[in-house]
Parts: structure tokens; sequence; C-alpha cells
């Protein structure tokens, strides 16, 4: 028998609009020392399938309805609330997916790591702070937190978001449970961040021997570290298996969607439009901030770009990759003169942007335009798809009031929108569709550049893939240059023709994307490429181990 | 955190300075000086006490050596009450407006922040919307009726309690600081109710129950903290018109407190009074205003470092 | 791809589909609504006139005649709170509507302009947080005189800081918000953003805070002339009734309960009507 075998679980929320049934009949079951990957997309109902396990979902509206949960033959869904919480504090431990919220701003880490021992609710494993605080910094030190002594008293916004997930795993270990569940636990973090923790989890789960469920909506995290695979969409199980047989043999089509989103390998067609005349010539580009926006002399500056030269050659995608704070958003809006450039040129088509005061930039707005992150900001809540597409048409007068409806129906063609939708609004939509929406604005005006930053990042990964295509389709019918910035590698590597990376505001490698793939000069480039997890398990296993 | 005490309190010089002026300005420009207003008083008796008062002086003047006395302590003598010093008067009314406030600051904490955490708790139950109903009706119900119609029952009908006075016979305290704070105790209860739902979705308590941390101690540590900063900064602004309230309490109680005496010099133009009274209102809310902030940063380590840090 | 165009439902329209389920907010929408239309009516169906005594009859407690009792000169008491009432919701609105105004040019102002203006600004706001203004509305009433059109200002004056820090505070998150860069990167004039991009998406906070700030209004309104301190006889206020009923309270009760309870049930459906409105135009409760 298991440690842990679930079975039939059905979790189902109540809400205003009708039943959702979030977890739909699952079974599975998992072993000391053996690592079960549930993976899915948004909605999948992964998370909550472990958080019905430790009765950590508000109910109501939630409501387990059916299923049971042996934890070495106690069922986890039936216990009374004291014995829940001996599970939670000594048995079964949690690592959340956002270390900059999962952790108690007003707390202390010390005294937050001690609480499992201190308060523990078996009185044989209560600890006196002493001994909790000996254990809690023993602890830190294993999870590679420098000066444990003295960091012990601080507070989790001293800590970087790396730092504080090695906080969090540390938590989770500190009563020596024998399950562990991470829910996401290196989705929030940077490529180089993720490769640590995950060696890190892996690490103490050989040393401890204990279980881990492993949530991830990312194959390629998750095939160097697990034994068997879950495949979740809408609540309910689409397939399980050994992870070799998932990735190399999956019999299941949603599992075969999956694994044929994930970004990988080079450019499938080389760009033919390419042209060595520049359209985007920037000369030693500086944007600097004052420290927190406030004019104080004492302010700090940041210097979020500092001193950037480039070209974007007409016709061609250029990449532009870097973790976050390393400025490449803030330069792809200094192009387009979005923000406020302290020094430098930017030219456009031979002419100088640079200086241009706001009226004089309109002509030059209709040629260039930026697609966004988050598909729920870029579009007002307040517009209909119609008006949306139609603002920028109208403004540039390249519409009237008789073929504008047309035209509008050609965009949300272009974009893939049934033209029913246009008296829709955006929250009537969903991500990958409003993204269409955004993407369609953009290309309203017919403009000649697009900036594009992280257009596919907070999209599930086969609706990532979709928006790939589409971004690659309309780049080549309508003779698009494009910036492509984006932290995610692969994602870049198999869109761009050519790749900048940047680090702390300057470009510190360029060139041919499968070139400086295949040979990058600097240790930073050969650090982020050496990070990137790959959806094969053989390869990934032994890149885990040669790191 | 010194530091950052000494430049709020340097913030409150101008500020003070401000109210001073605004009260003189307001005060002089009145139509109908203080002695205009009553029977017929003979022209050389109103010079005489126009003398007396520095009121023949031209008003630069006035201005001037007032904002010198008031820097010590010094308001000047009443107009209305000859002989006494408006320093004196407020000497005299402070300590029952102090009392009375207090009780009331108790009475609106202790039910507010316990109504409005047991309504979190469990949101959408009765435990959420009998306390909640109850604030609702405290918020409607302004001390200037809650108060004759709490005498009128425990005072006429019941005959329970006192309808007047201070300190003079026992429990006549008791129907002027539940009057004067349970205003304060509805909104105090709305507003830790928000507060405490907000942090209590937070990730953060997740992470605490995760642990096997009792209901209780996810409260009590982890919850209650962020929950009641909203309240904490109501502090300042909740002293401000508790003071504002006293008027009204001490009216109906017959409380011989600041508040009345300033609602007398108002109806008199007691100039010295209203003015001495002013500046004192001023000085005491912009204190406790200043003690709020700094006890909501206290509470925040963030907040905390970064104002230690401002003052390295 | 269909042909069949599917109409959508702005936020508006969410709104107020989650508002007309809320019966709290809908009673109190209604009773405003009345309280309206009969303060506008007052002087046409009021069943007697205002001044109207009645030295022989004294006060009565209500009967068929004066369905809310005669005070001691014998005047109906329904009359005069309707007559009250006309005051007392004019002084509600008319304040509002200054503080409105004073409250969201400031706020957009600051908020939009951003930088040393906004510093400067906000630092004005600040600074008037910290005077006691309700003792300044008292010095303000005893040294003009009892004027209902300072009383106004002065109000008004008062209520602005809350609705321009409101402002500012939405204002500058628009500000950052992707769609508005998209509108800036499409090279629209500042004056179309503010229009089509921030004033609609601003509108939501405002109309929940005006509809919170009549109460309050009210209530300050009230609490001055009760004080005796507001609104003057012969004008007549609810504040004004409240302060005659608890003179004569031991004798006569319903002197004071009548017009006690009309302010409450404004002061009620005002509240419940703001707390609706902003459940339905909250931002976060529409997104799941």
């Amino acid at each position: 028998m298991a440690l842990l075998e679930v079975e039939g679980l059905k979790v189902y929320f109540h809400t205003r609009n009708g039943v959702v049934k979030a977890v739909d009949n699952v079974s599975f079951s998992v072993d000391s020392g053996e690592t079960l990957a549930i993976v899915g997309e948004s909605g999948s109902g992964k998370s909550v399938t472990c958080y019905s396990l430790l009765d950590l979902l508000p109910q109501p509206p939630a409501k387990i309805e059916g299923g049971s949960a042996l934890f070495d033959g106690e069922d986890l869904l039936q216990c009374d609330r004291s014995s829940m919480r001996h599970y939670r504090a000594n048995e079964i431990a949690v690592i959340f997916q956002d270390p900059m919220t999962s952790l108690n701003p007003f707390i202390s880490i010390g005294e937050q790591l001690i609480e499992p021992l201190i308060y523990n609710p078996d009185s044989d494993r209560r600890k006196s702070r002493e001994d909790a605080r000996a254990r809690a910094i023993k602890l830190l030190d294993e999870v590679g937190i420098i000066d444990p002594q003295s960091r012990f008293d601080s507070y989790p916004h001293e800590f970087s978001g790396g730092m504080r997930q090695r906080v969090m795993i540390a938590m989770a270990l500190i009563n020596e449970p024998r399950l562990l569940i991470c829910d996401e636990p290196t989705t929030a973090l940077d490529v180089t961040i993720q490769a640590q923790i995950l060696e890190l989890i892996k690490k103490l789960q050989q040393s401890h021997d204990i279980a881990v469920i492993f949530i991830s909506h990312d194959l390629g995290v998750v095939a160097g570290i697990a034994d068997k695979i879950l495949v979740m969409c809408e609540g309910t199980i689409r397939e399980t298996g050994d992870t070799d047989t998932i990735f190399y043999n999956s019999k299941n089509d949603y599992t075969k969607k999956l694994l044929a989103a994930i970004p990988e390998g080079a450019k499938i067609s080389p760009n033919s439009k390419k042209q060595d005349r520049p359209l985007v010539e920037v000369t030693d580009l500086k944007t600097y901030f004052r420290h927190g926006g406030k004019a104080t002399q004492h302010g700090g500056i940041i210097k979020a770009v500092d001193g950037v030269s480039l070209e974007i050659q007409r016709g061609e995608i250029l990449g532009l990759v870097g973790e976050s704070g390393s400025g490449k958003s803030t330069l792809g809006r200094s192009i387009l003169q979005l923000a406020p450039t302290t020094a430098g040129l930017v030219n456009f088509d031979g002419q100088p942007l640079t200086g241009l005061n706001a009226k004089q930039m309109v002509p030059w707005r209709r040629k260039m335009q930026m697609i966004f992150q988050d598909p729920y900001a870029s579009l007002n809540p307040r517009m209909t798809v119609y008006q949306t597409l139609a603002e920028p048409l109208l403004y540039h007068g390249l519409a009237n009031s008789k073929t504008i409806e047309q035209q509008i129906r050609q965009l949300m063609d272009d974009v893939g929108l049934a033209h029913g939708q246009m008296r829709k609004y955006p929250h009537e939509f969903s991500g990958g569709q409003r993204q269409r929406i955004a993407i369609g604005r953009a290309i309203a005006t017919k403009p000649e550049l697009i900036i594009a930053d992280e257009p596919v990042s907070a999209l599930d990964v086969t609706i990532q893939a979709q928006i790939l295509d589409l971004i690659l389709n309309l780049v080549e019918r309508h003779n698009l240059t494009m910036l492509f910035i984006s932290h995610d590698l692969s994602v870049v590597r198999c869109i761009s023709d050519r790749v900048m990376v940047m680090n702390k505001g300057v470009i510190i490698e360029q060139g041919n994307t499968e070139a400086l793939w295949k040979n990058p000069q600097q240790a930073y480039t050969q650090q982020l490429l050496k990070a990137i997890p790959i959806a094969d398990p053989k390869l990934e296993r032994s890149r885990l181990s040669g790191l | 955190m010194f530091r950052f005490a000494f430049y709020r309190l340097l913030q409150a010089i101008p500020v003070l300075f401000i109210v001073i002026s605004l009260t003189f300005m307001l005060v002089h420009s009145a139509p109908g000086g203080p002695f205009s207003a009553d029977k017929a008083v003979p022209p050389e008796v109103i010079k005489a006490l126009e003398a007396q008062y520095n009121l023949d002086q031209p008003l630069w003047q006035q201005y001037v050596s007032y904002v010198g006395d008031v820097l010590q302590g010094d308001f000047g003598p009443s107009f209305k009450y000859p002989g006494r010093d408006v320093t004196e008067l407020i000497a005299a009314g402070l300590p029952a407006t102090a009392e009375l406030a207090l009780y009331a600051m108790l009475v609106a904490l202790v039910i507010g922040v316990s109504a409005g955490v047991a309504a979190a708790m469990r949101p959408n139950t009765a435990q959420d919307y009998i306390p909640m109903s109850a604030a609702m009706i405290g918020i409607c119900m302004p001390s200037f009726l809650l108060g004759p119609l709490l005498v009128l029952i425990f005072g006429i009908h019941l005959e329970w309690l006192p309808v007047s006075g201070w300190g003079d016979i026992p429990g006549d305290k008791i129907l002027p600081a539940i009057t004067l704070g349970t205003g304060y105790a509805a909104y105090i209860a709305r507003l830790s109710r928000g507060g405490m739902l907000e942090v209590l979705s937070q990730d953060y308590i997740r992470t605490a129950r995760a642990k096997g941390l009792s209901e209780p101690v996810v409260v009590a540590k982890h919850a209650l903290r962020g929950g009641l900063i909203p309240v904490i900064a109501f502090l300042g602004p909740a002293f401000a018109g508790l003071l504002g309230g006293s008027f009204v309490v001490e009216t109906v109680f017959q409380i011989p407190g600041l508040g009345r005496f300033y609602v007398q010099a108002a109806f008199n133009r007691d100039y010295t009074m209203i003015l001495g009274t002013t500046v004192f209102f001023s000085t005491l809310i912009i204190i406790f205003n200043l003690l709020s902030d700094m006890l909501a940063i206290w509470l925040n380590p963030k907040l905390r470092q970064q104002t230690q840090g401002a003052s390295l | 791809m269909t042909t069949v165009e599917q109409q959508g439902t702005s936020l508006w329209q969410d709104a107020w589909i989650k508002l007309s389920k809320n019966y709290l907010a809908l009673f109190g929408l209604v009773i405003i609504g009345l309280l309206c239309v009969l303060s506008v009516l007052t002087p046409w169906i009021a069943p007697y006139g205002y001044e109207e005594q009645n030295l022989l009859l004294g006060a009565t407690s209500p009967s068929s005649e004066h369905w809310l009792g005669t005070d001691v000169f014998g005047r109906d008491m329904l009359t005069r709170i309707m007559y009250g009432g006309r005051v007392s919701l004019t002084v509600g609105f008319i304040a509002t509507a200054v503080a409105l105004l004073i409250g969201v040019l400031w706020g957009a102002v600051a908020g939009y302009v951003g930088g040393r203006l906004d510093a400067m600004m906000m630092r004005i706001v600040d600074i008037m947080y910290a005077l006691p203004f309700m003792i300044f509305i008292v010095l303000l009433m005893v040294v003009f005189g009892r004027n209902i059109l300072l009383l106004f200002i002065a109000i008004g004056a008062v209520e602005w800081l809350t609705m321009a820090r409101i402002v500012r505070g939405q204002v500058m998150s628009l500000r950052k918000q992707e769609f508005v860069e998209a509108a800036h990167s499409l090279g629209l004039s500042q004056w179309t953003i503010i229009r089509r991009h921030i004033i609609p998406n601003t509108l939501g906070p405002v109309i929940v805070y005006t509809t919170l700030t009549i109460p309050s209004v009210m209530l300050l309104e009230a609490f001055l002339s009760f004080l005796g301190l507001g609104i003057q006889p012969p004008q007549s206020s609810w504040g004004l009734l409240i302060n005659y009923g608890v003179e004569t309270m031991e004798e006569y009760p319903w002197l004071l309960i009548f017009p006690g309870v009309t302010l409450s049930l404004t002061l009620f459906a005002l509240n419940f009507l703001g707390d609706g409105l902003r459940d339905a135009l909250d931002p976060r409760v529409s997104k799941d």
C-alpha cells in the first residue's frame, strides 16, 4: 500500500452561476521516495486536488462531494479538525507558488519557520523556542541561505524571490514530513533560479526520503524530476503513467497536444523577407528612473536601460531575452517613445524619433505598435471589440463610417475571432481570445514595426502555441518587423531570427538565433541556456545530474 | 523612527501656524465685536474693555502679540468670564472631556474590533450579518439622536441610569460614553471586518493553516496585525471626531467639559476662548494623527525599515 | 464562423444586474427616490401649511388628522418633517456636488499630471486633512452667521479631500494600465485618452463614494443644526427638529422619534445603496 492513495476524489464549486466540477473522479497514489507530477493548464483542477487533501479550500464555495484519500491508511477527507492539524503540521507539507505572497510580511522568517515546532498539535513533537531555533537555522543552512544565524530575524521583504522560496522549502521540511506538495514552486521565478530550486527539491527529497507531489503547468519542468505523471484537464484525469511513457508513448490526444505545444527547437521556416536594411537604429540609448518615482535628492537612480545600441532589420523578428529586472521591457517602451529616454538616439526609417513631442509623434505612432503581456490589463474593460478595433482606424483616418465595419471584420478574420463577437466586452473572452483582440488592435493601423512585450507569458501552453503561430503568420503576411521580448528562452528560440541577451540594462550578447544557441560567448548567456529545462526526460535527467 | 517622528512634528508646525492664523483672521473679521451684541453699554466702558483686551491696537500687533503668547502657552484672558484665563478654563474642562473621550474610545475599540473580527471569521453567516446590521444601525444613528433616546429609555422610563452630570452620581458616565462611542464602534467594526477579510484571503494565511497552526493562532498571530492596520490608521481621525462629538454629548448630558465650553464660547462670541480652544484642539488632533501614523508604521516591518533607512 | 451577432454585456449592465439582485440596495434606491419626489412636491402635497399654527390644539400624539402628531404650537409634524427634508436633502445633494466637483478635478489633475504638481497638490490635501474641520465649520457659522449657502461651501470643502484622494489613486493606477499605454502608442491625444479610457473607468468608485458622501454630509448638517449652529428658523431641517424634539422629549416623545426615524431611515437607505453599488461595481467581484 502506497503512502497516499486517492480514490475517486470529487470537488465541486457551488457558485452563483451554477456548479463547477473542479475535480471530478480523480484517483492516484504516491509512495515514499517517489515523485508524482500533476500537469495541467489553468482550470484543470490540479491545485484544487491537492488543497482538498489538506482541507485548504474555502468551503463554501468548494465542497468535497466524494472519494477518499488514504494517507497511511487514514482517510484525510474524513478526519476531524485536530487530526487534520496533526497531518498538516507533521505529515504533509506544502510549498506554494508565489513566494512573494506566501510568507507573512509582518513576521520575521525565523518566527514563521519555528511555528510548526512550537505550536505543534502533538505534544511529544512540540519543541522549545531554543531547540526550534537551532533546528530552523540548520535547515536554513541546508537550503542554502547564507549566514542563517543573522538572517533568522529578517523579514520576508529583505529576501529575493528565490531566497524566499528557499525559506518556504525549509519551512515545509522543518517537521520531517513524509509527503511534500509543491504547487508550481518555480513558476514565479527566473529561469536560473528555477533551476536551482528544482535541484534543491530533488536533492532534499533524496536525502530525506519523502514522497513528492509536484504540480506544474509545464511538462518541461517536470521531465527531469517526476517518476510518474498525471495529466489533468477540466477536472478529470486524461492520462496517467510513468514519465517516459507519457513523453515517448502517449496514447492520449490531450497529452499529445500538450507535448506538441511545448516551444522547442529552432524556428521551423527561416524568414524569407528579412532584408539587410535597418528599420530601427538605436544608438547608446539610456533610460533612467528616479528610485521610487520620488524627486528626492537622496533617491538613487535606476538605470533601466544603460547605453544600448541595436538595429532591427526590416522583416526580421528580433528576440530580446532577459530575466526580471533586466530592463528589456523598458527598452521596448523607450524605442516606441512611451518611456521618456534620458540620452541616446532612436531612428525609425532613418528619421530621428528622440526629441519629437507628442504631436510630432502622431504620424509615426501609426507605423509602430505594441502588444502587451497581460491580456486582462491591455484592453479597456468598458469598450467592445468593435470600439477597441475602431479606435485606431478612425483616429488615424484609415476608415470612414462606410468601410469601418468591413475593415473590423477583416481584422477579426486576421486574428481568428468570430464576427459574431464584435459587440462583446473583454471580460466575456478568455485570455487567449483577449490577446487576439489586442493583436488585432496592434495591426489595425498596418504598422511596420511591432514590439511584443511578453505576449504569450500569461497564457496556457496550448494557447501560447496558437498565439505564437498567429504572430508568425501575421508577420509573414503583413510584412511586419518585430521586436519580441520574453523571459522564456525556448519561446524566443522558436520565433526569432536573431537574438539579443540583456542583463542589468545592457545588451551583453547578440547573434543569429541558432548560432548563439550553439555557441554562447558570455558566461551569463551560457548559464541562462544551461538552466532551460528540456521537455525530454532522458536529456533532462542527464542535464540535471550535470548541473 | 525617531527621525521620522521628528520630521512629522516639523511638518505639524506650519499646520498649527495656519490654524492659528486662520482662526485669528476669521474671528477678527466677524461682523460686530464681542461687546456689541448685548445690552447697551456706555461707549467709555467699551473703550476701557477694548483697551484691557488690546482690541484698540492695530490688527497685526494683536496678531503678533497673540502668537507670542500662544507660544508660551498663554491663550489670554476670557472675554466672557472676566478675571479668568482661557488656559485656566481649558485646564478646568479638559479632565472631563479627556475621560469621556477615553471611555468612548475604549467602547469603540472593544466592541468594534471584536464585532468586526467575529464577522470576518465567518462571512455571510449569522455571525457576520448580526453584528454588521448592528453596525449599520450604529452608523445611521447619530449621537445627538442616540443620546436623547438612551436618556429617554434608560434614564426616564426605566430609571436605571442617571441622565446628566459627570462624576456626581455613580453610573452617570455610562450613557455619555456609550453615546459617544457607538458610532465609532460601528465604523471600526466595518473597518476591521474589511481589513480582516482582505488579510484572511491572503496566501500567507493559507501557508499558516497548511503548517498546522490552530485557528486562534492563525487569526491572532498572522491575521490580526495586518487586518487591523485600517483601524489603527483610523484612530487619529477618530480622535478628532470624538472631540467634535463631545460638543453634542457634553451638551446633551450637561457635562462640564471642553466641548460644552467651546459651544458656549461660540454662542457668546468669546473670541479668546474660541481661539484658545481651537488651537488646543488642533494641537491634540495633530499629535494623535502623528501617533496613529507612527503606530501603523511601527507595525509594518517594511515601512519601519524604510523610515529607518531614510534616517541614515 | 457564425454570422449571428451576439450582444455583449457591458460592465455597467453587469453591475446593474448585480445591483438588482441586492434587495437592500434596491430598497435604499426606492426610499431615496421616494424621498426626492416627496421633497420636490412638498409645497403641493403637504397636508398643512408650513407655518400653520394651532395654539389651541397644542402638542398632540398621532391621530387621523395629524398622522405624526403636532408640536407645542399645534403645527403638523408630517408637514414640518417634509419641509425639513427638503432642506436636509438639498444640503446633502448640493454640498456633495461641491465636494464632487472640487475633489474629482483636484484628484484627476494630480493623478494624471503626476510628478511635482501631484506631490504639491497632495501635500495640500494632507495639510487640510490635519486641520480640525469640524471646529472650523462651527467657527464659520459663528462668525458669518448661520447662512445656508456658507454651510454648503463649508461642508463641501471638508468632504472633497477624500474624494480627491480616491480619484487620484484611481487615475494613477489607470495611467499605468496597459490599455492606457496602448492608447498612447496609438498616438491618441491626451484629451481623447482621458475622455475614452480614464473617465469611464474612474466613474465606478466616484459613484460609490458620492453615494456614501451624501449621508455623511446630511449627518454633518444635522449635527450643526442640532447644536443650533446650522439651519436657523424659520427654515427647518431634520437636525433642528430633533433639537426641538429633545427639549420636549419627556412629555412628547414622538416629536423626537419621528424626525429621528426619518433621518435614520434616510441614512440607512443611502448607506445600503452605497454598499450595494460598491459590491456591484467592484471589478474584483466581476472577474469571477
